[in-house]
């Protein structure tokens, strides 16, 4: 048997919060390293699997416990497989979680039991990304609601909202969503099992019974996984709890629930949804696209209307997952080709963008655009990473999120037409308020104040480099992205329009 | 012969009643060494209770696959009823040893102990019963016993006035019941309850049995505590000794379900798809209402005991359609249900020797007191919410899947409300974890209810995670159900 890769970039995390509960919690710096050493084996397991997987073959690789049953009388294996969409977005949960390490690296109070729940977080949101298996899935789907709860209400803050009303909004969305899914799941499980004879939960196995499913049972269960999964990537008009969640939340749950946890929604909309139960994506996909505009607009005005960083960058994330929803709802290759790659676009800006905030709140103690003045004279380092997550929400050419947004421009123009313009119109509402938050936080007139402020320095400057450096490498090497998640979405698009002309002849 | 004579005066073998026997003996013992051993050492009592039970759980495990009828059907030893009497014998041995301290800073040991027996053995009648009369007899043993626990403590108003609760509604759920079963005996001429399903399958529905069955759901109801009969339970939890409370929820529920089973799933089958509606509509209504109302609770007693109304909810679903998949969620569910109640009831006990408080508020900053008291009761919380991968979440995944058919109404009621339940759930979690205490002292945990939170905090997780293993017992268990 191979080296389980996928198993230990799971378990590294986990490994690495076992040790820290054992560790006396005056041992700051010890509990820190330990965190950011669990971090480090699975990012570099993770680029590993990355860079090893292998395109031509493509389909499921690093394939591990598939044989092994796990409950039997549901058809349950523990199956861990990665292939074109899951391997960038396993990659981009283990670089914003390394980057999330540092980036509360300042945090004194209770730090141990923080990077305990830090790490059970991290290791939850990967085990979705790399679960085959639909009952594992959800099994790590909800197992990260907790951890977030209690960061939240613990080392949150109360700016806007308190604390306790941000990290109970968030964890109420996301279980409501996910009690519909759940309900989805059931069903869907109980008419699979008939179907193929036999119970079986695996991705594959479930979606062959799952696409001869008839036309109005597909509908009714895509509307509840579209509710489920739609709520947790902020889809218009479930999106309500994303910029207060944000707010209240500390700097590593913000990075990481903006940077991945959100994509999860988008992810199983592809893997599941989409993949699981065509005749009802099909039915469903102009809905989707229009509230995916509504959602590009809407928030895109929302964040204009916002003073403080944390609100617009939320209300920004909402924006980007507009055009996620936007290219999922296109069906077609180039459009979850652009859906994919925006999620990994943005995970990496929006993590970027939270870590900078994170450091300016820590340094100002404030969130409040015009208290800012010239930040950039003051701490020349911090604005560096600022204007360039700002620059990628834009869609600078030559930073990652470039090719993703232009892809799906073209593939929603091709199917959708007038509504796609709407969205694309959306990009200038976004330089408009991303430039603005810029200028006003770092390049206005300097104030005194911040004249004593420290640049980042050491380990605060981690998040800026790794995330940094992707976007940037993402950029101008756009193949390293594309050809990964071309592999992965062709044999998906192409199972689906089997099941779509099978479906037509009915 | 004279063998063959004997066989003839007594028509049944006795061993089947092996566990009953070995249990009234234990509490017996129990009773009289209270009255010979000197006061101090009465703390020991405990330990004899714990052994002789788990004694007794080593024999019932040897007994599995065993299948016999006594009295034609008066009293049935199947898995069915072995896996419901373990069940039982599990919260037992648990209660027992997590509340150890409390029951001695209670005095009386002796009883209490012995009356904690005795209304296992109650339970365990029950899970046997194949009539009527024995049926009410284990549910009358068990009544009774819990009423003298639930008023154990004399001096205090609160104990008493729970105990005149339970005493008087007890009674009168118990009459109305009676009421029900005797209306069946008029109608059937039998109180065998393989032998009235034969013969109802026969009858057309009559307004009678109508009548009959609403009275038994009506007194089972009060048992399980399903709205609209669950007005006792808040009083008497809040009011009763916390050990008692715990196994009441537990016990009393676990064992009126597994009658409820035996009643309505072999006794009146050909008209259940009369009934299926209304316990849907039982269950919808007990799930709403219990998480609902247990929001606003500040008592940690109380709001334990609204949502373990609607634990009852949950179970319910499984009722609705009597196939193989319901019961066995049924059996399921109760099972993991024994790991999480105990434990949060247990964190309880122990916190109230402490701090004296049983209000919410008072538990502030228990995370930093005692991580293992914060994290244990965060568990089973999480547990009753069903959040993965703890053992709640496979538990209504079988309980709801059983139903998804015919009512995916009751599927969307459920899921959702136990979503909404994690709203006062966590309200827990927030003063245990986000506060700051205002005794920071830290908390040491003696060793046997450090054992017990540990050992039902690592079956909730091994549940959960692993459910493979105990599903399949359940499943065989559920199988020989069908099988008389």
């Amino acid at each position: 048997m191979d080296f389980p890769v996928l198993l230990t970039i799971l378990l590294a995390p986990l490994v690495a919060s076992l040790v820290i509960m054992f560790i006396p919690k005056e041992e700051n710096i010890l509990i820190k390293s330990i965190a950011a050493a669990g971090m480090f084996v699975s990012l570099a397991l993770s680029l590993y699997a990355y860079f090893a997987y292998n395109q031509d073959i493509g389909g499921l690789q690093f394939v591990f416990g598939h044989e092994m049953p796990w409950i039997k009388d549901l058809g349950v294996t523990f199956f861990l497989a990665v292939d074109g969409i899951s391997l960038p977005m396993l990659l981009l949960t283990n670089l914003i979680g390394f980057s999330a390490i540092f980036a509360s690296w300042n945090i004194n109070n209770r730090p141990k039991e923080f990077f305990i729940l830090l790490l059970m977080l991290i290791a939850g949101v990967m085990g979705t990304f790399i679960a085959h298996d639909l009952f594992i899935f959800l099994l790590f789907y909800e197992v990260v609601v907790i951890p977030i709860y209690i960061l939240v209400i613990i080392w949150g803050s109360s700016k806007r909202v308190t604390k306790e009303y941000a990290g109970m909004k968030l964890t109420m969305y996301l279980l409501i969503g996910s009690g519909f899914l759940l309900v989805g799941v059931i069903a869907l499980f109980i008419k699979t099992t008939a179907i193929a004879g036999h119970p079986d939960m695996s991705f594959t196995g479930m979606a062959m019974a799952a696409q001869q499913l008839g036309r109005f049972d597909q509908i009714w269960l895509f509307a509840l996984m579209l509710f489920g999964f739609g709520s947790l990537i902020s889809m218009w008009p479930f999106h309500s709890w994303s910029p207060d969640g944000y707010a209240g939340a500390p700097t590593a749950v913000s990075m990481i629930h903006a940077g991945v946890l959100k994509k999860i929604g988008g992810y199983g909309l592809i893997k599941i949804a989409v993949y699981m139960l065509p005749l009802g994506a099909s039915f469903f996909a102009p809905y989707m696209a229009v509230l995916g505009v509504i959602g590009v607009a809407y928030a895109a005005m929302g964040a204009m209307a916002q003073k403080d960083l944390k609100y617009v960058v939320g209300y920004s994330s909402v924006s980007h997952m507009g055009y996620v929803i936007l290219a999922v709802a296109c069906m077609n290759v180039i459009g979850i080709n652009g859906a994919v790659a925006n999620m990994f676009a943005h995970g990496v800006m929006a993590a970027l963008f939270f870590s900078m905030i994170g450091f300016i709140y820590e340094k100002t103690h404030t969130r409040w655009i015009p208290d800012m003045g010239g930040l950039a004279r003051q701490t020349p380092r911090l604005a560096v990473g600022f204007m360039l997550a700002a620059l990628a929400s834009l869609g600078l050419p030559g930073l990652v999120s470039f090719i993703p947004e232009f892809t799906i421009f073209v593939a929603s123009f091709e199917v959708y037409g007038g509504v796609a313009v709407i969205g694309i119109a959306g990009i200038i509402i976004t330089a408009l308020y991303v430039l603005r938050a810029g200028a006003n936080t770092l390049f206005g007139p300097p104030r005194p104040e911040y004249d004593h402020l420290e640049d980042i320095k050491g380990p605060e400057m981690v998040p800026l480099v790794v995330l940094g450096t992707v976007l940037v490498v993402g950029g101008c090497l756009p193949s390293l992205l594309f050809d990964m998640i071309n592999s992965g979405v062709v044999p998906l698009h192409a199972a689906i329009s089997d099941a779509l002309q099978l479906g037509g002849k009915f | 012969m004279p063998a063959d004579m004997f066989a003839l005066t007594l028509p049944f073998d006795p061993s089947a009643l092996t566990l009953e026997m070995l249990m009234a003996g234990l509490a017996m013992l129990v009773l009289i060494l209270g009255i010979i051993v000197p006061k101090g050492a009465r703390h020991g009592l405990g330990w004899v209770s714990l052994l002789g039970i788990l004694g007794i759980m080593a024999v019932a495990v040897s007994l599995w696959g065993e299948k016999r009828e006594l009295l034609n059907g008066m009293y049935l030893l199947d898995n069915y009823a072995l896996f419901w009497k373990i069940t039982f014998m599990t919260a037992a041995a648990l209660v027992i040893l997590g509340c150890m301290r409390f029951v001695d800073n209670m005095g009386n040991q002796a009883e209490y102990y012995s009356l904690t027996l005795f209304a296992t053995l109650g339970m365990m009648v029950m899970a046997s019963a194949g009539d009527f009369i024995t049926f009410y007899l284990g549910l009358e043993l068990m009544t009774l016993s819990f009423v003298i626990l639930v008023c154990f403590r004399k001096t205090d108003a609160k104990s008493v006035e729970a105990g005149i609760k339970y005493l008087l509604l007890a009674g009168m759920s118990s009459a109305v019941l009676l009421y029900g079963l005797t209306l069946i005996y008029g109608l059937t001429g039998s109180i065998t309850i393989l032998e009235i399903g034969r013969i109802i399958a026969m009858q057309p529905l009559s307004p009678a049995l109508v009548l009959a069955v609403v009275l038994v759901i009506a007194g089972l109801g009060f048992k399980v505590s399903a709205v609209p009969f669950h007005m006792w339970s808040p009083d008497v939890y809040e009011g009763a000794p916390t050990p008692v409370t715990a196994y009441l929820a537990v016990g009393s529920k676990a064992a009126s379900f597994a009658i409820i089973l035996r009643l309505f799933v072999s006794g009146l089958p050909g008209i259940w798809e009369n009934w299926a509606m209304v316990m849907a509509i039982l269950a919808a209504v007990t799930i709403i209402v219990g998480n609902l109302v247990a929001i606003p609770q500040t008592n940690i007693k109380r709001m334990l005991a609204y949502s373990s109304i609607a634990q009852a909810g949950y179970i319910l679903v499984g009722l609705v359609t009597a196939t193989e998949a319901g019961i066995k969620g049924v059996m399921f569910y109760c099972f993991l249900y024994v790991f999480a109640t105990m434990a949060a009831f247990v964190v309880a006990t122990y916190y109230y020797n402490v701090s004296g408080s049983d209000e919410l508020r008072d538990y502030a900053g228990l995370a930093q007191r005692s991580p293992l008291l914060a994290a244990v009761m965060l568990v089973a919380l999480l547990s009753m919410a069903g959040i993965p991968p703890l053992a709640g979440f496979a538990g209504k995944f079988y309980l709801f899947s059983s139903i998804v058919g015919d009512f995916l109404w009751l599927v969307f009621v459920g899921l959702i409300m136990s979503m909404v339940s994690v709203y006062y759930y966590l309200r827990v979690a927030l003063v245990m974890y986000r506060d700051d205490p205002v005794d920071a002292t830290p908390i040491s945990v003696s060793s046997p209810v450090a054992v017990t939170l540990v050992f039902a905090t690592i079956a909730t997780l091994v549940i959960g995670i692993c459910p493979g293993p105990l599903s399949e017992v359940v499943n065989g268990a559920a199988h020989t159900f069908f099988l008389h």
